[in-house]
């Protein structure tokens, strides 16, 4: 599965059984309950869907199965500063493209991935429907609308420290 | 006195919040917070020029607010009565300020029916809903009429399913009705995946009720008692809006049990979608809502018989029950002058891409597309000229100017080559390469597809490499054939309607734009200038006067060249990502 092992905590364990518990550990509702864990992991690596798949009694294949199926869930950590490009039709023909070439090229890194730093990850999603600002780009809950790729600089100026 | 802002997701990305908060503290200099009051709305529509700040009762209509210009609004308006002009929008044409939304050309044509409420109420606010006449239908049909003649106002109507199938409402009523259980179900499918659509989204946040009232409404006609909205993650502030409104309407006794002193109950749950295009398919809606992967089944059984849990399910769109309580209120009868033919009522579209008005609109069906992207639109962005109009999203196709007065309605948009889909029009000048659009749809299906039958899970990633190949100018004229007999035996295979429908943008723009596959294909050149791999930058020497603006804006540093002199670009080092030409404000570099 995922290449990132982290070794769940005590604490971390005591989380995931609390989130399970407040679904009654019903296997129908695995997708609330991710949503739930990685909202507070940030993320849903290998051992906390391992952990989760034995407080719902479900195998760790179906639990990684559902894991991978939808966008909304991620196996890798998010940098500081998540940075979402939308590639939704009305962004792209607004130039999406060339906006996510450009913070790959400034950033060094690819779709999915994240800086060495640990400072920004990058990743698209499809979108969110604030049409009217095409391109739009989200850094954390901050939306940054009409982005040219010379405005790309800018934006990640306002991050640095 | 109300000042009605703009709390749609555009206009807040724009700093909505901090123009209540700033309108409200100017209010409380000027000691006027109790006569005037501030109210944040849903989305008025006209997202291109947000945030948008409507004072009531006069209409005055502001666009483009910024949070600093909260005093002026304040000091001008609300205290001397005079309209800020600056503020107010111009009509292009004209030249000449409109201060009534009435009058202005986006409003014009529109009917909001599904939209009624949004820009208008606040939407967390019962109160306000009640007030215009939110609750009325549930009322009615729980004291007055049966269920089946519930059942007959709506199939008397003519309403069709609004996500994408145009399904008639009334009818899938009936069925669930008819089906006996011990348990059944109300499902709302707020899991909007066609990117670039946002109507069901701003309905949620605009007017969360009247889709709570129609389910409800549902429930009563199909005899269910549970109804649960699937809505995506990907929404906060609709799952903000829509908890508020659940919690609103049990503490007012108009969701729970005894519902309007009779027996009938009815209670709403929320389920999160989790970003998968598949699950607005309802076989998948109703496997992600039981905390599986999201995959179709086939059908039959439809989910009216087995769905959720396999329980009758009945499942409708955000927009489909937005329009239930006016037809109840109104009657089937007014409602089915509306529209055409076979289409009745009225359709929300999302206008976004090289139109001058982006936004939301609400026209009856019939109205042709000249008028939406001409009229309510405002035209083609930069004065360039129209090439191609995509609806339907990626299941959808591409229209060209003949069709442009094609009446809209769910056949004659089947019958065009494309589909009406949940609303999405997307607007594409002479700049934007169709084969290029075509495969940006096939990446798109290629990650949504869920992977379960083959046809649409190869199938379409063969489609994709093979426009892939055109697009870098290695395809060869067989593979237009190829594309064609591969989407149609990926149309006639599939499982579900992701699969039958994804080769639609292909096929679409085979047959309006085939003389540009062909140019890709024999000449290796774009015609838009958009396939970066067919491109080479130039400077023209005679239009370079060397101001160096192209040079500092490289990202790579391909442009060499000193002051006053002739620029050059390394072809070698350029990434043809466009940013010299866009800065060049003497026409001197070209794209070949």
């Amino acid at each position: 599965m995922s290449s990132i092992k982290v070794k769940l905590k005590e604490a971390d364990l005591n989380k995931i059984k609390e989130i399970c518990k407040s679904f009654d550990n019903k296997e129908g509702e695995l997708i609330n309950v991710l949503h739930k864990t990685q909202e507070h992991f940030g993320y849903l690596p290998a051992e906390v869907q391992e952990a989760v798949a034995q407080e719902l009694k479900m195998s760790v294949a179906k639990v990684y199965g559902v894991v991978t199926f939808y966008s909304f869930f991620t196996m890798l950590p998010k940098g500081k500063h998540p940075i979402s490009i939308c590639t939704g039709t009305a962004c792209y023909v607004r130039g999406a493209d060339n906006v996510l070439q450009e913070f790959k090229r400034q950033l060094d890194i690819e779709v999915g991935e994240t800086t060495k730093d640990g400072k920004f990850s990058l990743s698209c999603l499809r979108c969110v429907g604030a049409c009217g600002l095409a391109p739009v780009v989200l850094v954390g809950d901050k939306t940054f609308g009409r982005v040219s790729p010379d405005g790309v600089k800018e934006i990640l100026e306002q991050y640095k420290d | 006195m109300h000042l009605l802002v703009c709390g749609g997701t555009g206009c807040r990305a724009a700093e909505s919040d901090a123009i209540v908060t700033n309108l409200q503290q100017e209010l409380e200099k000027n000691g006027l917070q109790d006569q005037v009051q501030v109210v944040m709305t849903g989305c008025f529509g006209f997202c291109e020029k947000g945030p948008i700040v409507k004072v009531s009762p006069d209409n005055t209509f502001y666009t483009q607010v910024k949070p600093e210009d909260a005093a002026e609004i304040v000091a001008e308006h609300v205290v001397k009565g005079r309209q800020v002009n600056r503020l107010l929008y111009k009509d292009p044409e004209k030249k000449e300020t409109v201060s009534d939304s009435k009058h202005m050309d986006f409003y014009k044509k529109q009917i909001r029916i599904a939209l009624r409420n949004c820009g208008f109420i606040d939407p967390e606010n019962l109160d306000e809903y009640i007030a215009r006449d939110g609750y009325m239908a549930l009322g009615r049909c729980l004291t007055e009429l049966k269920p089946q003649d519930v059942i007959n106002e709506i199939k008397e109507s003519g309403l069709r399913g609004r996500g994408g199938g145009g399904f008639p409402t009334g009818i899938k009523w009936e069925i669930a009705a008819k089906n006996d259980a011990d348990q059944k179900y109300v499902v709302c499918n707020a899991d909007e995946g066609d990117p670039g659509a946002f109507m069901d989204r701003s309905i949620l946040e605009g007017d969360p009720h009247a889709v709570l009232e129609a389910m409800a409404i549902c429930g009563y006609s199909t005899n269910a008692t549970k109804g649960l909205i699937y809505i995506r993650a990907e929404y906060p502030l609709a799952i903000k809006r829509l908890k508020i409104a659940i919690d609103q309407a049990r503490e007012y006794g108009l969701l729970g049990k005894n519902i309007f002193g009779t027996d009938f109950e009815f209670d709403i749950e929320l389920r999160y979608g989790a970003g998968a295009f598949v699950c607005g398919e309802e076989t998948s809606l109703i496997h992600s809502m039981e905390g599986l992967r999201g995959e179709p089944t086939i059908k039959p059984p439809y989910p009216a018989e087995s769905g959720y849990l396999g329980k009758p399910t009945n499942v409708n769109n955000v927009e489909t029950y937005a329009n239930i309580p006016v037809i109840i209120n109104k009657g089937a009868n007014w409602f089915n002058k509306i529209g055409t033919e076979k289409s009745k009522g009225t359709k929300v579209f999302a206008l976004a891409g090289k139109i001058n008005n982006v936004g939301l609109i609400e026209v009856p069906m019939g109205t042709t597309l000249r008028e939406v992207i001409f009229e309510i639109g405002g035209g083609i962005k930069d004065g360039k000229k129209f090439k191609a109009v995509q609806t339907g999203g990626p299941s959808g196709g591409c229209l060209t100017e003949e069709h442009l007065d094609t009446p809209i309605d769910f056949d004659n948009l089947v019958q065009a080559g494309s589909m009406m889909g949940s609303g999405g029009m997307i607007v594409m000048d002479e700049d934007d390469c169709m084969v290029s659009m075509a495969k940006f749809y096939l990446d798109f299906t290629v990650e949504e597809s869920c992977g379960k039958c083959s046809p649409c899970r190869i199938g379409n990633k063969r489609l994709y490499e093979l426009l892939d190949r055109i697009t870098q100018g290695k395809g060869e004229m067989e593979d237009l054939q190829r594309l064609r007999n591969m989407s149609q035996v990926i149309k006639d295979t599939s499982l579900c309607g992701l699969g039958q429908t994804s080769p639609n943008p292909v096929l679409s723009t085979l047959d309006n734009f085939y003389d540009e596959y062909v140019a890709h294909v024999t000449d290796k050149k774009c015609p838009a200038g958009q396939c970066k791999d067919l491109m080479t930058y130039t400077i023209i020497e005679e239009n370079c006067v060397g101001c160096t603006a192209c040079a500092r804006v490289c990202p790579v540093g391909a442009i060499s060249g000193e002051k006053k002199q002739v620029h050059n670009i390394d072809p070698e080092i350029c990434i043809k990502c466009g940013a010299c030409i866009e800065r060049c404000k003497f026409d001197a570099i070209i794209v070949k």
